[in-house]
């Protein structure tokens, strides 16, 4: 009995310690992933290397066209499935009937998030491409990589809302409250943290993707910006920008990294500096207003 | 044998309530009148109905799928069947406020979760706002606590306190019925007399309906005493009476505590 005792305490320690060597082998290893990338690409990180476009000559060669791209596909992507992700989100959990019909889109929601994504970039080859001619273009580029966080952003949604009490939305209908009412003034603003953390993690995993975008054409050679969306004439705002060609960020490296001469894998990892270091800014972005907003809303 | 009560100005009646959750008939043809501007406790063992019952009254069943009523509950002075299809729970809900088991203030301020039910009602004037929640928090007897934090979050305020609060904010849209689902299960000894002493002020203006677990209280609080068991009425009278002298057998039983 007594040596029973002994022996499940030591077996709990013995698994403490193993859980944290493995935390601590895991950290380790990216460490040294993003020490070696930051070595190898320091020397090619200067304003320069942000401001040149892509050329023959490594040491010329900057990535002003693929983190311009990045961003304005990034935009679209972010404006066009974050709206539709909440909206579906609360249609899911607020709105919808138990029935089977709701049952078949649950299971299919949570089954998209598992599509792998290259299959993304077949579906908008064949629908952004072919069907509606949007061309190889950032809108399509940002189309495509929604469509894949839209899983995402749906589940965050979904997951936040499900947070919230429901002695918060009976008191809100016992005060006469419609269904919307109290979307409005409760479910949104309670889930916002939730909402905002699930849409930056979605938009830094679209950030990261190359696949999708590589089977859509993003091409790899892009030495002109897109066409400024502000027109010196009125409207003063083009929209020409959205049909432009594009590169971003993850396929520039994925070019430089393919090619033979040792320069150019030093912009690669420089590059890919970049590329970690803006993704680790969203996600501490997420998790700071997830912090903020949560502090604030007790039940 | 249920006993009418013919004293007083009736405000609702329940006529032949028959409440069903899918196939599950919870409650079972109750008849119940509601005198105006007293206080009626709804007395009886765990899962007897009594709070499925008070859930009646503003509808709430309305809000999950598979829940049915069959018979009346009579709005006086306008003579509407407040659980009928053609009457839409909102503006039931609107005139007979509720009061939760647990303290459920919004994650706003003290402020707005008084204003809630007039914001949504589209009443966004700042003088009319002010003077409404001055008036419910006085009502409710929290104002001298939170005046100098109108603007501080609700769930700052003890338990008691925020009992008050959700008071508060069912007084604000000026209900003719206030129901209280168990008030005070969750709160201490102190706070549960503040919130007792507040039900007899309120009575004055509203009339209350109250689930209660506990004896003394609907013995303290309530004019009128209905006992229900297995989701029927069992018998229902003058609170004094209930307790001194049932008529009912089950009832004298539960009242002494040999069971319940």
């Amino acid at each position: 009995m007594e040596s029973g005792i002994k022996r499940s305490e030591y077996v709990d320690i013995i698994f403490g310690f193993l859980g944290l060597f493995i935390c601590f082998a895991l950290l380790s290893i990216i460490a040294i992933l993003l020490g070696d990338l930051i070595i190898t690409g320091w020397p090619r990180l200067t304003p320069k290397f942000f401001l040149s476009f892509p050329s023959r000559f490594p040491e010329q060669a900057g990535i002003l066209s693929a983190w311009v791209g990045s961003l304005l596909v990034i935009f679209i992507t972010a404006i066009s499935a974050v709206p539709i992700g909440v909206c579906a989100g609360i249609y899911l959990e607020e709105y919808a009937p138990k029935n089977w019909l709701t049952n078949i889109l649950e299971i299919n929601i949570a089954n998209l998030a598992g599509v792998p994504s290259i299959i993304y970039g077949l579906l908008a080859l064949g629908l952004f491409v072919y069907m509606l001619n949007f061309g190889e273009s950032i809108l399509t580029g940002g189309l495509t990589l929604g469509l894949m966080i839209l899983p995402i952003i749906i589940m965050a949604t979904r997951e936040a809302i499900r947070t919230i009490p429901q002695d918060i939305r009976e008191a809100s209908y016992a005060c006469g409250a419609t269904k919307w009412q109290t979307v409005r003034w409760h479910i949104l603003p309670y889930s916002m943290g939730g909402i905002l953390t699930g849409m930056i993690i979605g938009v830094s995993r679209a950030f990261g993707e190359t696949a999708p975008l590589v089977t859509i054409g993003a091409l790899t050679y892009i030495a002109f910006l897109p066409s400024s969306p502000f027109e010196p004439q009125f409207p003063f705002i083009s929209f020409k920008w959205l049909f432009d060609a594009f590169t971003v960020l993850p396929v520039q490296i994925f070019n430089w990294v393919s090619r033979p001469q040792k320069g150019f894998h030093i912009n690669s990892a420089a590059a890919a500096v970049v590329l970690m270091a803006l993704a680790l800014m969203m996600n501490a972005t997420a998790i700071y207003l997830r912090y903020r907003i949560r502090r604030k809303i007790k039940w | 044998m249920v006993d009418q009560i013919d004293t007083g100005e009736l405000k609702a009646q329940v006529r032949n309530l028959n409440f069903y959750y899918g196939n599950h008939r919870v409650l079972k043809n109750v008849n119940l009148d509601i005198v105006s501007k007293k206080v009626t406790a709804l007395v009886g063992p765990s899962g007897c109905g009594k709070t499925t019952f008070l859930r009646c009254f503003n509808r709430m069943h309305d809000l999950y799928p598979g829940n049915r009523y069959e018979g009346e509950i009579i709005l006086y002075p306008e003579n509407i069947n407040i659980i009928s299809k053609d009457v839409d729970p909102r503006l039931v809900r609107m005139r007979i406020g509720m009061v939760f088991q647990k303290p459920n203030p919004f994650p706003k301020s003290v402020y707005e979760n008084v204003v809630y039910g007039l914001r949504i009602r589209g009443n966004n004037q700042k003088k009319t706002l002010d003077e409404i929640v001055e008036r419910s928090l006085r009502s409710a007897a929290l104002w001298d606590e939170v005046k100098d934090m109108l603007h501080k979050p609700g769930y700052d305020l003890s338990g008691g306190q925020q009992q008050r609060l959700c008071i508060a904010r069912a007084l604000a849209t000026d209900p003719e019925i206030l129901l209280f689902d168990e008030p005070t299960s969750a709160l201490d000894p102190i706070a549960t007399a503040k919130i007792e002493e507040l039900m007899d002020e309120l009575k004055k203006s509203v009339t209350i309906i109250i689930v209660t677990h506990n004896l003394q209280q609907a013995a303290r609080v309530s004019d009128y005493t209905a006992f229900m068991y297995l989701g029927e009425l069992v018998e229902y009278g003058t609170t004094e009476k209930m307790f001194t002298n049932p008529s009912n057998k089950l009832t004298q039983e539960y009242i002494t505590g040999r069971f319940g």
